[in-house]
């Protein structure tokens, strides 16, 4: 079964992670910017990262058949550097506009401190202003419910949002139900010990239905795995679902979520 | 013997782990509870389950070996 994978560190994945990918039916995949691993140090330093997306990714994943798309945005975690993360964001219109880019992501909260969220909600003003979907990291672990009810409360805020462009990923069991009664996307990560399994993401599709759910692998320079959509695809046949719904997770979902983005080309008309 | 890590530091290494199979246990049991058909209040193995969940938050020092009891046969019935 083809699927897209809508969120993945290619820079932080080896070509045989991608070959793999395009053999298992993967059509495209998405990648936001996100933190590297260590607090990078000028605004320089994330042109040339944005670069690395939007230049250099694409062609390295064109080589196996699969569509390259990014998102670009200030990352939570370097947002604490206040002055750093504006410089970033003067540059992002720059790269908005780059063919592969689907909006603003992955930002969000990681901590929730004061400066993460003054840094976010001038990032969602920009998204405003440029009408950009938008794609919002959720905080890990025990700052999760707090941080995604910041977002939940930001969003709610601001009139010019429309519910149905913005993916607010990373969510589990008591964060969902608010993500999805507010008319978002809801992402659910298929991530070791931190995140949740296939089996739990199963459980979350039954509970509240295939609809506005994306699910991906965010796998990244950490312990994860980029063939992880495919164990749901698994775990999903194994409690009887039909073809027919996984198709509509891993495939169609992504592809109705993505083509709100001027810059998404849907795989039938692509030509690598 | 001891282990030569402290009980901190044992509790650094295993929390998150420790965390996830919670969660996953939750979650399986949950899963069983919405399923159509549902039987398990009456199943045995779900007493096998409670009763372990007991030892689990017991301040016993075998809890495992407990477990592993809680889940035997004993004299082959």
């Amino acid at each position: 079964m083809h699927f897209i994978e809508p969120h993945i560190h290619i820079a932080s994945r080896t070509t045989d992670d991608i070959e793999r990918m395009a053999r298992a039916g993967c059509l495209a995949v998405a990648e936001p910017a996100f933190w590297m691993g260590y607090d990078r140090t000028c605004v320089g330093s994330f042109r040339d990262y944005f670069r690395q997306l939007t230049e250099w990714e694409p062609k390295r994943t064109a080589n196996y058949g699969l569509r390259h798309y990014a998102w670009i945005g200030m990352n939570s975690k370097e947002a604490e550097n206040i002055s750093l993360a504006r410089e970033v964001i003067a540059i992002l219109p720059e790269f908005l506009d780059r063919p592969n880019v689907l909006g603003i992501g992955e930002i969000g909260l990681n901590k929730c401190t004061k400066n993460e969220v003054t840094i976010l909600a001038e990032l969602i003003e920009l998204g405003m202003q440029r009408g950009e979907q938008l794609l919002f990291h959720t905080p890990h672990l025990e700052h999760k419910l707090w941080g995604t009810q910041i977002i939940l409360d930001l969003l709610r805020a601001e009139p010019r949002v429309t519910p149905s462009r913005v993916w607010i990923d990373h969510c589990e069991e008591h964060t969902i139900r608010q993500v999805r009664e507010g008319g978002y996307w809801a992402g659910l990560t298929l991530y070791p010990t931190t995140k949740a399994t296939p089996d739990r993401a199963v459980d979350m599709i039954e509970v509240y239905g295939p609809e506005r759910i994306l699910v991906t692998s965010s796998a990244d320079w950490g312990p994860s795995d980029p063939m992880a959509v495919t164990a749901l695809m698994q775990a999903m046949r194994r409690r009887g679902h039909p073809e027919s719904l996984i198709r509509q997770i891993v495939y169609e979902n992504p592809l109705q979520f993505m083509s709100q983005s001027r810059h998404f080309t849907p795989p039938e008309m692509m030509s690598s | 013997m001891q282990s030569p890590m402290s009980a901190a530091k044992l509790l650094d290494a295993e929390f998150l782990g420790i965390r996830c199979r919670l969660i996953d246990i939750a979650a399986a049991l949950d899963r069983i509870d919405r399923a159509p058909s549902n039987a398990a209040g009456v199943d045995p193995r779900m007493l096998q389950i409670r009763r372990s969940l007991d030892i689990i938050a017991s301040p016993a020092a075998n809890r495992a070996e407990q477990l592993q009891l809680a889940f035997s046969l004993q004299n082959g019935q």
